[in-house]
């Protein structure tokens, strides 16, 4: 495909491939749009991604390297008279910033450790033996045991191979981060060096060699959420059928962070029987509590605009209920006013018992799996996919102020109904942001055991730690097992997120440095080690404006990941922008089952013009090649979780 | 329109789908019809093991199928003595009929069947089997009884099978089946140690009060600490000799028997009873003395005793620290009847008559919050209320029982009154004088005034009455007049205010009806 044109008419050309694209996407194509659906990245689902840890070692290093400048050519001469330019920004220097890696875990397997005291050097040789390495996995991989999700990752990712085969350079890189950060004139700055001394000898520890080694087996989100049970999401996947491309598992607890410890939150009718720090009046209280706020009541209606702490104290319940009321199951801070507080308490509460006992669910392989879900429903209904593959500009017909057509990566010029970007393309003097930008702060850790170890190795855990000091934001975090096919056997894979109020260092590393053991924690305790963790700042979609930019009238933006722990933003925007295209049309109606898809012969749809024809077959033979490749992953994929 | 994906019409499909159907249907019809011809033939082959299979895997609940089958298989063991030894086709066959239906009567006791065939069959997977059930549904009671069974041949250790109840009702309290399993495995785990046996029941009542404190409105959990307080058995026995025409002995459990004839001759000045109760193993002595025509001997019947049953086991300061706790629940939730109830309960076993004001009013709140159960609160409310009185009585000494204006519905507990002579019931609400009112052998008065009586059925063979004053009651016809005619010593009758007085030749009817009558107001 990548050396052939594309058709050059589209109904809808999307460049992202983000939550909110690649559900317009789908829903496109599910109405018969023609979609073209392009990304500049080698990669799947924009700032949504789910990377390997190689993968995401690739990725810091393309964002810690300066873009090189763009290079603005000349497409007047595609112009027709009255037309009008628009370039787009190809690449997103703003989204993601203050990026910070650490290593604490020994460069090389344990024997080793004494005698390596300083940051070792990258050899020659080691280079060399990763290449070994990945090639070696990489040939393996049609034959070994992990095929099916090789094949999924084949069919979303072409360019897996392509990242790979830059994994060369990885330890060489890893290094040089390391370096970096040694160097840099914080005060209490970590000395990598200085770990191998300090790990633990009862545990067998986990070398970094072991995580670049096993890196494939990691899925490691850039943003971190859990989906609602009844959210937006599942009610979108469970509507168009889409959840039948993934797996999910159940968020197995909620936890808090509360007097130096992690405890779990009752949330369930059987956590709370369960419950050993509840008295029994404690439990009627909280239950009592939990029943009455689902229907909305004149003692609700009283307190409105007043704090949803103040509420709290007033329902007699006590420190403890307070604190889980309002930090873990309404997670909400202190000034939340009331109607808010009940909002997000019943929302909670709704989501409850659906599927188990707390209210989230969490795809496995990792949240980047959703939109490629997402992707993959549009490209069996027809829409063509490319990644590594841009626009430069669009095409402006001034009299309507509309985009006409647009000019992509390889200076086609295709012409188009309906354009939708992510809003890291648009320039900076078409785009209306909001002041000041706001943005997340994201820490993702490698640890070697559970921040509540528990019978069961496999917790899934969501975790509430309220701002630690006044000031200080507080903070969501999410323990991923390796039961979540997210990071490797005798690891958890921790995310955490607030809304940033200095650099994601500043913001984070003081509750990292309390929960789990670093080399700058006071002292070891019997808290989980980071093995490796990073820090970095990504822009707040939630503050991005979705309208009142300076951009023709049928060209809608799509924001990146908010900071909320659910994903209805990006829905809903989905949804709206879906609307405005396509007023009349259902959003996501319900797939059909693959038996009852008819393969054969499309040839009734003749009733287009002429010219068309031959793209026409093009177009078939395209689709062919996707649903036979879809079946084959129909195939091996397991059903879906629901119902 | 353009580029859209060809799916199937509803119609299509539909077709198809029917089609499939009516394929299935006719083998499943021929190959039921193989079998019942060659069971009639009887044939018990392979093939025909292979044709009951392909039936019962896609319809489990088939029962003479099942049989056919367990007929052949007994036919082919007969023939090879190690059959089943190599026999676990059959489980993994029933595991996926439990699959199609997994209260499938017929898979369950065929497994049942099956697993008690086997030479050495493997316990530990039947329990994980039932195991994987419930926990896919605790209330799947097939699998309850299956498990039963498996726990009791292969003898798994009473404590282990407790920690399984933990286990279930530590995921879902809702559950009666587990609770109940967890009643029948305590006393067994503590046969006879009274210390542990406590210790062990207060790690039980906190089990209990987690969930009730979590549900006050579920069930399962009050109806469990019902049985946790009270597992007493009444122990109070009653011997009563009186001597009419012929002596007769008056026990109590409603029971009247004669004396064999010649126990009690005018001879002999004294006379010496021993009565054995063959069910409870006891037996009461009773003397009855020259010149006296009545005699008995009862156990004390002091509150300790006698209407302790409910909740009798626990020490009172056990009891206390329940009902404290309980209390404390009903502050929270002060309309929760499952919680009034307890509290009514926990406070009769402790105090009746000092708990007597709170216990109405619990019940006045009882009937308002439940009004779908008010008859049954207001009956329970007349037994304490009599039981209350009785006490009363016995504190007394006295043959007098009275209960008047006390909003009674029923009457209970008559077997305590066998020596009352003089019952006033005015004032109530009764609506009948039940079959036991006639334990009452030594009852000379009866004032019923004020209620709505319309049948007297228990006024029956009554040796000694010689009252009985009826006035503003219900009664109607002549006829329910009739049992009265049984008691040869009524003089008294007042009949005022009530409908039977209204119609016409009552007096001379009732007159031939009741000659030993004197007095009569109507």
């Amino acid at each position: 495909m990548a050396a052939e044109d594309l058709p050059s008419e589209f109904d809808v050309v999307i460049l992202g491939t983000g939550l909110a694209e690649s559900v317009v996407a789908a829903a496109c194509s599910r109405v018969g749009q023609r979609v073209l659906h392009l990304d500049r990245r080698s990669y799947y689902a924009a700032n949504w991604a789910s990377f390997t840890f190689n993968g995401l070692l690739t990725w810091i290093q393309q964002h810690q390297e300066e873009s090189p400048p763009e290079e603005v050519q000349d497409w007047s001469g595609q112009l027709e008279e009255g037309d009008e330019l628009i370039y787009l920004s190809n690449s997103d220097p703003a989204s993601i910033r203050n990026l910070q890696v650490f290593c604490y875990a020994s460069e090389e397997d344990e024997e080793e450790e004494a005698d390596s005291p300083g940051p070792p050097d990258t050899t020659e040789e080691e280079e060399e033996e990763a290449v070994k390495e990945t090639s070696e996995t990489e040939s393996a991989d049609s034959k070994d045991e992990e095929r099916t999700h090789q094949v999924r990752r084949n069919f979303i990712t072409p360019a897996a191979h392509h990242l790979t085969a830059i994994n060369a350079h990885l330890l060489s890189v890893q290094s040089q981060a390391v370096h970096i950060e040694g160097e840099e004139p914080e005060a209490d700055q970590p000395r990598p060096s200085a770990a191998p001394s300090q790990s633990q000898p009862t545990r067998k520890k986990i070398s970094y060699a072991q995580l670049v080694k096993e890196g494939r087996r990691f899925n490691i989100d850039l943003v971190s959420k859990v989906m609602y049970s009844r959210g937006s999401l599942v009610d979108l996947l469970i509507k168009s059928n889409v959840s039948r491309y993934a797996e999910f598992k159940n968020v197995t607890r909620i936890l808090t962070y509360r007097h130096g410890n992690v405890e779990q939150v009752p949330c369930s009718r059987a956590d709370v029987f369960a419950s050993r720090q509840l008295s029994v009046v404690e439990k009627r209280k909280l239950m009592r509590f939990l029943t009455s706020c689902v229907e909305e009541t004149e003692e609700h209606q009283a307190y409105s605009g007043r704090p949803y702490v103040e509420f709290l104290r007033d329902q007699q319940l006590g420190d403890n209920l307070q604190h889980f009321l309002l930090h873990s199951i309404a997670m909400v801070t202190e000034d939340t006013p009331t109607e808010q507080g009940l909002a997000s308490t019943r929302h909670f509460l709704r989501c409850l018992g659906r599927y188990g006992n707390t209210p989230f669910l969490f795809p496995v392989y990792g949240l980047g799996e959703i939109p490629q879900c997402f992707c993959r429903m549009s490209a069996v209904f027809g829409g063509i996919y490319c990644l590594r593959h841009s626009l430069l500009c669009l095409l402006l017909d001034t009299p309507s102020n509309s985009c006409k057509a647009v000019i992509d990566s390889r200076g086609q010029r295709i012409s188009c109904s309906h354009v939708v970007l992510e809003d890291g393309y648009v320039p900076a003097n078409r785009k209306r942001v909001a002041l000041p930008p706001r943005f997340v702060s994201r820490a993702i850790l490698i640890t070697d055991s559970s921040v509540l170890p528990s019978e069961s190795e496999q917790q899934v855990s969501v975790v509430t730690v309220p701002p630690i000091a006044a000031g200080c934001p507080a903070v969501r975090m999410v323990e991923l097992s390796p039961s979540t096919m997210t990071c490797i056997p005798g690891t958890h894979l921790v995310h955490l997120t607030c809304q940033s109020v200095g650099s994601a260092y500043e913001d984070l590393s003081p509750v990292v440095t309390r929960m789990f053991h670093t080399p700058e924690s006071p002292d070891r305790g019997s808290r989980p080690s980071v093995l490796w963790c990073l820090y970095f700042n990504m822009a707040d979609g939630w503050g991005a404006e979705p309208d009142g930019h300076d951009l023709p009238s049928n060209v809608f933006l799509c924001s990146g990941p908010d900071a909320a722990l659910g994903h209805d933003h990006a829905i809903r925007q989905a949804e709206s922008i879906f609307q405005k295209i396509l007023p009349e049309e259902d959003f996501c109606p319900p797939a059909p089952n693959p038996e009852d898809i008819i393969y054969d012969g499309d040839n009734g749809s003749s009733s287009t013009a002429g010219g068309l024809e031959e793209r026409e077959e093009e177009r078939e033979e395209e689709r062919e090649e996707e649903c036979e490749e879809e079946k084959e992953v129909l195939e091996d994929a397991s059903p879906p979780a629901e119902e | 329109q353009h580029g859209r994906v060809k799916i199937k019409t509803t119609a299509q499909q539909e077709e198809e789908k029917r089609k499939e159907r009516e394929k299935k249907l006719k083998i499943y019809v021929a190959a039921r019809d193989a079998c019942f011809s060659k069971r009639s033939e009887g044939v018990w082959d392979d093939e025909a093991l292979q044709l009951t299979q392909q039936l019962l895997s896609s319809n489990p609940d088939f029962a003479t199928l099942w049989n056919y089958r367990r007929e052949i298989l007994m036919h082919l063991e007969t023939w090879s003595p190690l059959f089943w030894l190599t026999n676990n086709a059959e489980l993994l066959f029933l595991e996926s009929c439990l699959k199609v239906n997994p209260k499938s009567y017929g898979s369950w006791h065929h497994r049942g069947w099956v697993s008690a065939r086997l030479p050495r069959p493997d316990w530990a997977r039947e329990l994980s089997l039932c195991d994987r059930c419930l926990s896919l549904d605790d209330r799947n009671f097939h699998c309850w009884d299956y498990r039963r069974m498996v726990v009791k041949i292969s003898g798994v250790p009473v404590d282990q099978e407790l920690a399984f109840t933990d286990r279930l009702i530590g995921s879902n309290f809702s559950n009666y089946s587990s609770w109940h399993y967890r009643s029948t495995l305590l006393p067994l785990l503590h046969p006879e140690s009274p210390d542990a046996k406590l210790y062990s029941f207060l790690s039980e009542y906190e089990l209990v009060q987690n969930a009730f404190f979590t549900d006050p409105n579920d069930q399962s959990a009050w109806f469990y600490y019902r049985w946790l307080l009270g597992r007493g058995t009444s122990v109070c026995n009653c011997v009563h000799v009186l001597k009419y025409f012929g002596p007769f002995l008056a026990l109590t459990a409603a029971q009247i028997c004669d004396l064999p004839p010649g126990t009690i001759n005018d001879i002999s000045n004294e006379h010496n009873l021993t009565v054995h109760w063959t069910e409870k193993h006891t037996h009461r002595d009773c003397a009855l003395y020259t010149g006296r025509t009545e005699s008995w001997c009862r156990d004390s019947a002091t509150d300790q005793e006698l209407f302790r049953s409910e909740l009798s086991v626990e020490k009172t300061s056990v009891l206390q620290s329940e009902l404290q706790s309980v209390n404390q629940l009903q502050e929270l939730e002060p309309l929760n009847k499952w919680c009034l109830l307890t509290i009514i309960l926990l406070m009769r076993a402790l105090d009746p008559l000092g708990y007597e004001k709170e216990t109405l009013a619990h019940f006045q709140t009882l009937k308002e919050v439940d009004s779908m159960r008010s008859a049954y609160y207001s009956d329970l409310c007349s037994k304490f209320m009599i039981e209350n009185t009785i006490l009363k009585m016995e504190y007394a000494e006295v043959r007098v029982f009275s209960i008047s204006d006390k909003n009674l519905t029923t009457l209970c507990h008559l077997d305590q009154l066998l020596l009352v002579t003089h019952i006033n019931l005015s004032s109530n609400q009764l609506q009948q004088l039940p079959p036991q009112f006639a334990m009452l052998q030594c009852l000379e008065v009866l004032e019923a005034d004020n209620n709505s009586i319309e049948n007297l059925e228990g006024v029956y063979h009554l040796p000694k009455l010689e009252e009985v004053l009826l006035k503003n009651n219900k009664i109607s016809t002549l006829a329910d007049l009739q049992p009265l005619a049984s008691c040869p010593k009524l003089k008294r009758l007042d009949l005022r205010g009530n409908p039977v007085a209204q119609t016409p030749n009552v007096e001379s009817e009732l007159v031939e009806l009741l000659p030993s009558v004197t007095d009569l107001l109507l």
